[in-house]
């Protein structure tokens, strides 16, 4: 069994899939294996430091990826379903080493085996298709940091279109921020609420059934926007490796699970 | 200290030099001499014949009106014609430029045109360009006795001449025929990029012609 | 100093709640995203051109000072007469120094930033010398009272209906029963009232896009004409520039010409862009007869070799407003300083200290939009951050917001005792969002939940449910 059929991936499974949204981390798993990974879980994971790091707290941030360093250095790769914490973990844990050689290296090394999920199945793993089906009219957004800093578009609607059953339709200015922005959503409440007002009504115009991303932080910023805006009954908020996955029995984002209520 | 000596004293403090390296003063004084061209759009690197329809094409596109004559002969009918189809009146100003006293005005005996600078009174202004530039439909206009900078922009209409054999394919080819007419490190005292007659978005971003430079430009390519 | 960055939050809240203001905000998005598209599809060379853009500067800022040593050397060659002025104070006094000495009454202006970073206006006015601004923009603005809200379209916070108030209100030697129901006949008087104005100026003052060392050329791009009457007709133009306009030669900046217009309006090239080289020439019949630079630094020789260098590469195009989530909310009057959007997030904490801008760099979402589009492709987001850094370093940033950090920030360091944490709190998280899936308040949430429902999570965490697997 060679590394490159089989390669040992650990999960970076983030900390609103670990907190809000487990069913994510299971998709995401089932994925990794039907490419033909080896799937790990390093129970010494929490955050990828962005929080500290987009608030300017450099030598924590510097703490917390000094510990993912450790923490994944065994794996052929590290793969998150999120763009934002793959962009952290890609693009500027190496910039927070890059006044100390020693861990410069580790950190630069450590980005290069380090994708967003779906991104990693498509362009390294090579797959072009899944084994799932969806009757559903769905609608993408373009998470920012995985648009921008990891090159993410193609990739989840080319996997997208093998979901039997599935349509996708494009909002406009789906490459326009959902206004989530981590702290900047309760920070800047009112001007967040402004720019996902005007998200939701984009994705309300659709028609589409189904809002599809893959970041949480997103998912749920959009999620409770439609919801608190009445759009909830008619528009389902999913994260995209759900529905690649296949796994779409439990309960969409900010909905109560009516088939477990025991 | 002086503000000029405190402020070249704090970019070099602050790029952490002396302004005495030689090297440093080699590399300024070679760009300077040698101004190393950069990248040109493929898009205007094109026999003479299809530059000057570039140029037109691209005039046109930024709503200059365009007439092509094929000598100097032919300009004052070509002139007398777009005044009367714009209904204006006979009469127009242009500078000292030699290209005037070729043009045979004669056979247009009721076309009025003055030389000088325009104080503001001149319906329309005649100018000879220097260059012309393909890649974005640009006139070069040089100021000077020849060509007075204010008939560039006074007059509610700008006619201006062109030699077929001016128009290059981009503005680097302008800046060698000024190197080679003023010398390197010269310059007229204004060169003027025209593109298009004056225009505005200012008012809710919708775009108006005529803002406060010319409301038409006419663009007459000879030869 | 017109300087209200340190209520961004407030002003930030009446621009929300200000219809007309959201209504003309559609303008920007319609007006300038399609276009700049457009122009830079429409060139495929337009990437390239903007690392050599980018190359160009970041070369001359390497080499500023002999630039500036060049630049010098060959405008007074050519006659022009150059000042260096330390800061605002001292660009404004050299400006009111000529005004004196040709006891000047009206000053005409091109569209220039500078002139508002220095609060020219107000310093001319209490000179008893009238200012003009003539960039329409500029115009209506200047009417209203007020401050540029863009930094190329300075009036893009007003609807034509106000133009057509502030004409009628000021412009009351016209005909009241008038029509002025089109753009077009509000141009039509502009261009009137103004007209009159460019022929009696005493004085004509522009900004620079770009000097050139290699000829010691001033440039401005334009597209009304209102620039170059201002400085062909008065006896005197006078040009205030910062000191990162430097640009090497004119092959150099017909790179960056290339990426200016595209970026800004999405025009190919701008109607006018206007090389000026010294004062009028013998025999010339027009032309000023002074010609004066005053070159600003305004704590930007400082930036030089710091982190925030690279902003020192901005054309200034709006770009990055154009482009900006944030400043399509708000407009830019709310950022509360001369310079709006990501790019004034980034220079106004330069210029004015971060204690009085700290905001700015902080109410961003970093989506990066405006990084991608920056025709010199400076690194926005980065800087931003930097600003939070050195605002957090600074202890600047809020009580409450810090300590919240570091409670996170122990608990991020210390796996185990995370889980456990987590693990509780979507427990009962979890029970309390159950029945209905999400939450319409929380305690501690309410930034959130004010606007929006939170999403419950599932209750397990996944590192619990992990751990629980059924393993084959």
């Amino acid at each position: 069994m060679s590394a490159a059929k089989h390669p040992r991936v650990a999960l970076f499974v983030t900390c609103l899939v670990d907190m809000f949204r487990p069913s994510v981390g299971f998709a995401a798993v089932k994925l990794l294996e039907e490419a033909g990974c080896v799937v790990d879980v390093p129970a010494g994971q929490t955050c990828c430091g962005q929080p500290a790091f987009n608030s300017g707290d450099r030598a924590t941030a510097r703490a917390i990826a000094t510990r993912i360093l450790d923490t994944f250095e065994a794996y052929d790769y590290v793969v998150a379903p999120s763009g934002s914490c793959g962009g952290m973990l890609k693009s500027h844990v190496p910039e927070l080493f890059a006044d100390d050689p020693m861990q410069a290296a580790r950190a630069n090394a450590f980005a290069a085996k380090t994708f967003e999920l779906v991104s990693f199945l498509t362009d390294v793993r090579g797959m072009r298709e899944v084994n799932a089906s969806l009757a559903a009219t769905a609608t993408y957004h373009d998470s920012c940091s995985g648009l921008r800093e990891l090159g993410i578009k193609r990739q989840p609607r080319a996997l997208l279109k093998s979901v039997t059953g599935l349509s996708l339709t494009e909002m406009g200015d789906s490459e326009v921020c959902c206004g989530f922005g981590g702290t900047f959503c309760v920070k800047y409440s009112d001007i967040s609420n402004k720019i996902v007002g005007k998200k939701a009504e984009d994705i309300a115009a659709t028609g589409a059934d189904l809002l599809l991303a893959g970041d949480m932080g997103c998912l749920m910023n959009m999620a409770g926007k439609l919801q608190r805006e009445g759009y909830g009954e008619r528009i389902k908020v999913r994260h995209v490796a759900e529905v690649l996955a296949g796994m779409t029995d439990g309960p969409p984002i900010g909905e109560a699970d009516h088939g477990a209520e025991n | 200290m002086s503000a000029r000596d405190d402020i070249l004293a704090t970019i070099r403090r602050s790029l952490g030099v002396t302004g005495r390296e030689p090297t440093r003063r080699d590399v300024v004084e070679q760009r300077l001499m040698r101004s190393p061209r950069g990248l040109i759009p493929k898009r205007a690197d094109l026999p003479p014949a299809e530059q000057v329809a570039l140029f037109i094409k691209m005039a046109e596109a930024v709503s200059a009106s365009i007439a092509r004559v094929a000598s100097l002969d032919e300009v004052p009918d070509a002139l007398a014609g777009f005044l009367r189809a714009h209904n204006l009146p006979m009469a127009l100003r242009h500078g000292e430029d030699a290209i005037f006293t070729a043009i045979p005005w004669d056979r247009q005996k009721t076309l009025e045109h003055r030389s000088g600078r325009s104080d503001g009174n001149d319906l329309v202004g005649l100018s000879h360009a220097l260059a012309g530039v393909a890649e974005t439909g640009t006139l070069a206009l040089v100021s000077g006795n020849d060509n007075p900078t204010t008939l560039n922009f006074l007059p509610d209409t700008h006619i201006v001449l062109i030699d077929a054999k001016d128009i290059v394919g981009d503005y680097e080819s302008v800046w060698d025929r000024l190197r080679s007419r003023y010398g390197r490190g010269k310059m007229p005292r204004t060169l003027n990029f025209v593109t298009g007659p004056s225009r505005s978005g200012d008012i809710e971003q919708k775009i108006l012609l005529g803002a406060h430079g010319p409301r038409q430009l006419h663009i007459v390519v000879v030869g | 100093m017109f300087l209200t960055t340190e209520t961004f939050k407030e002003n930030a809240v009446e621009a929300l709640g200000n219809e007309q203001l959201q209504r003309a905000m559609h303008n920007v998005e319609a007006g300038f995203i399609g276009k700049r598209k457009a122009a830079a599809d429409r060139l495929p060379e337009f990437d390239q051109l903007r690392a050599n853009a980018r190359d160009i500067k970041n070369h001359t800022l390497a080499h500023l000072d002999l630039y500036l040593e060049a630049y010098e050397a060959n405008l007074t060659a050519a006659g022009g007469l150059l000042h260096f002025a330390r800061n605002s104070e001292e660009a404004r006094s050299v400006v009111l120094d000529i005004c004196k000495r040709v006891n000047a009454r009206t000053v005409t202006k091109g569209k220039s930033m500078i002139s508002e970073e220095i609060n020219l206006n107000e310093a001319l006015s209490a000179a008893g010398v009238d200012p003009i601004e003539t960039d329409l923009g500029e115009y209506i603005i200047q009417l209203r009272g007020e401050h540029p809200s863009h930094i190329i379209a300075p009036a893009v916070h007003v609807l034509k209906e106000q133009v057509e108030a502030d004409f009628r209100r000021v412009h009351t030697h016209l005909a009241p029963e008038r029509n002025l129901d089109e753009p077009e006949s509000l141009l039509g008087e502009a261009r009137a009232v103004l007209r009159d104005k460019f022929l009696k100026s005493d004085i004509g003052v522009t900004g620079a896009n770009f000097l050139i060392a290699e000829t010691g050329t001033s440039i401005i791009v334009t597209n009304e004409g209102n620039g170059d009457l201002t400085q062909t007709l008065p006896r005197i133009h006078i040009v205030i520039a910062s000191i990162e306009k430097l640009v090497p030669t004119l092959d150099d900046v017909s790179q960056i010409l290339r990426v200016l217009a595209r970026s800004a309006t999405g025009q190919d090239f701008s109607v006018y862009t206007t090389l000026s080289t010294g004062p009028r020439r013998p025999g010339d019949p027009d032309g000023p007869e002074e010609y004066h630079v005053i070159l600003l630094d305004n704590g930007r020789s400082s930036m030089l070799g710091s982190e925030f260098q690279d902003m020192l590469r901005c054309i200034r195009c709006g770009a990055c407003m154009n482009h900006c989530p944030v400043y399509h909310a708000v407009g830019g009057h709310a950022y509360g300083s001369v310079y709006p959007g990501p790019m004034g997030a980034v220079l106004t904490p330069s210029l004015f200290g971060v204690d009085k801008a700290g905001h700015l760099p902080n109410a961003s979402t970093f989506c990066g939009r405006c990084e991608s589009v920056c025709p010199m492709m400076i690194p926005l987001p980065k800087m931003m951050r930097h600003w939070r850094e050195r605002e957090f370093e600074r202890n600047l940033s809020p009580a409450t917001f810090r300590a919240g950090l570091s409670v996170w920030a122990f608990f991020a360091t210390r796996p185990w005792l995370y889980h456990l944490a987590t693990r509780i709190g979507m427990l009962v998280l979890g029970f309390a969002g159950k029945a209905r899936g999400r939450f319409s308040w929380l305690p501690l949430a309410g930034g959130w939940t004010k606007y929006r429902d939170l999403p419950a999570p599932a209750g397990a965490t996944f590192q619990a449910a992990w751990a629980k697997r059924p393993r084959t």
